[in-house]
């Protein structure tokens, strides 16, 4: 930590301020991973720290070595806008796998899959469902 | 004063990211399905990351850009990889 010295004082405030946002919201996405009850809000909660955790704590290393360099270091906006991009689609393919499993296993009360959108694809679930279909009368007139 | 500023809040901010890291790591072995344990660990990965964003900013060497630099798509790709074997069952088809 000999460097902080050679900061000028608002470059170092600016950091320690940055900082501890940054922090303090990917602790926060953090503790909501933990809190929330199902996987559908569950996958809300990181969102915190790839969103503004990871943009204060880039802006205050671009601050930080930027005031230190005495010129513009901007390289650290390649991880803040890599995280932004990739995370949307991470998290999007991640809650699509996890509603197909809980379709799939009949698991959660998630709603099921859109009648209009694959209407081909139904009639063939139907015709394949009609072996599912039948046991459960003859089920329930049993019992 | 000013500096001492800036080294206190750098330890107070890695002691959060890991505390993050740690409730992460909490959900991810008791999480009670395979998508909350991938989730977790994408969070843990991000966490990570800027765990050593903020070494690097507590060391000022620029070298620890390129570690947090591949630590992210490392992340990205390994997340991406197990949400499609959620999914499909295999990674490449």
């Amino acid at each position: 930590m000999t460097h902080a010295a050679d900061l000028p004082a608002w470059a170092a405030l600016l950091t320690a301020f940055l900082l501890l946002v940054g922090a303090g919201l990917t602790l926060l996405g953090a503790i909501g991973t933990l809190r929330f009850a199902s996987f559908f809000e569950r996958v809300h909660a990181p969102t915190l720290g790839t969103s503004w955790g990871t943009g204060a704590i880039v802006l205050a290393s671009i601050v930080c070595f930027s005031a230190l360099g005495s010129r513009l270091v901007v390289h650290e906006i390649l991880i803040g806008v890599f995280i932004t991009i990739t995370t949307p689609v991470t998290l999007m393919l991640l809650a699509r796998a996890a509603l197909y499993r809980d379709r799939t296993e009949g698991e959660g009360n998630v709603p099921p899959s859109s009648q209009l959108r694959h209407p081909v694809a139904n009639i063939g679930t139907d015709d394949g469902g009609d072996g599912n279909a039948t046991p459960s009368p003859s089920d329930a007139d049993k019992s | 004063m000013i500096a001492g500023i800036l080294l206190w809040s750098v330890t107070i901010a890695q002691l959060m990211l890991v505390a993050a890291m740690a409730c992460n790591a909490y959900r991810l072995m008791r999480g009670p399905r395979a998508q909350d344990r991938v989730l977790c660990l994408d969070a843990m990965y991000v966490g990570a990351m800027l765990l050593v964003l903020t070494v690097g900013i507590r060391t000022g060497t620029s070298v620890y850009f390129e570690a947090a630099l591949i630590i992210a798509v490392l992340g990205f790709v390994s997340s991406i990889a197990l949400a499609k074997f959620l999914m499909r069952g295999e990674v490449i088809e």
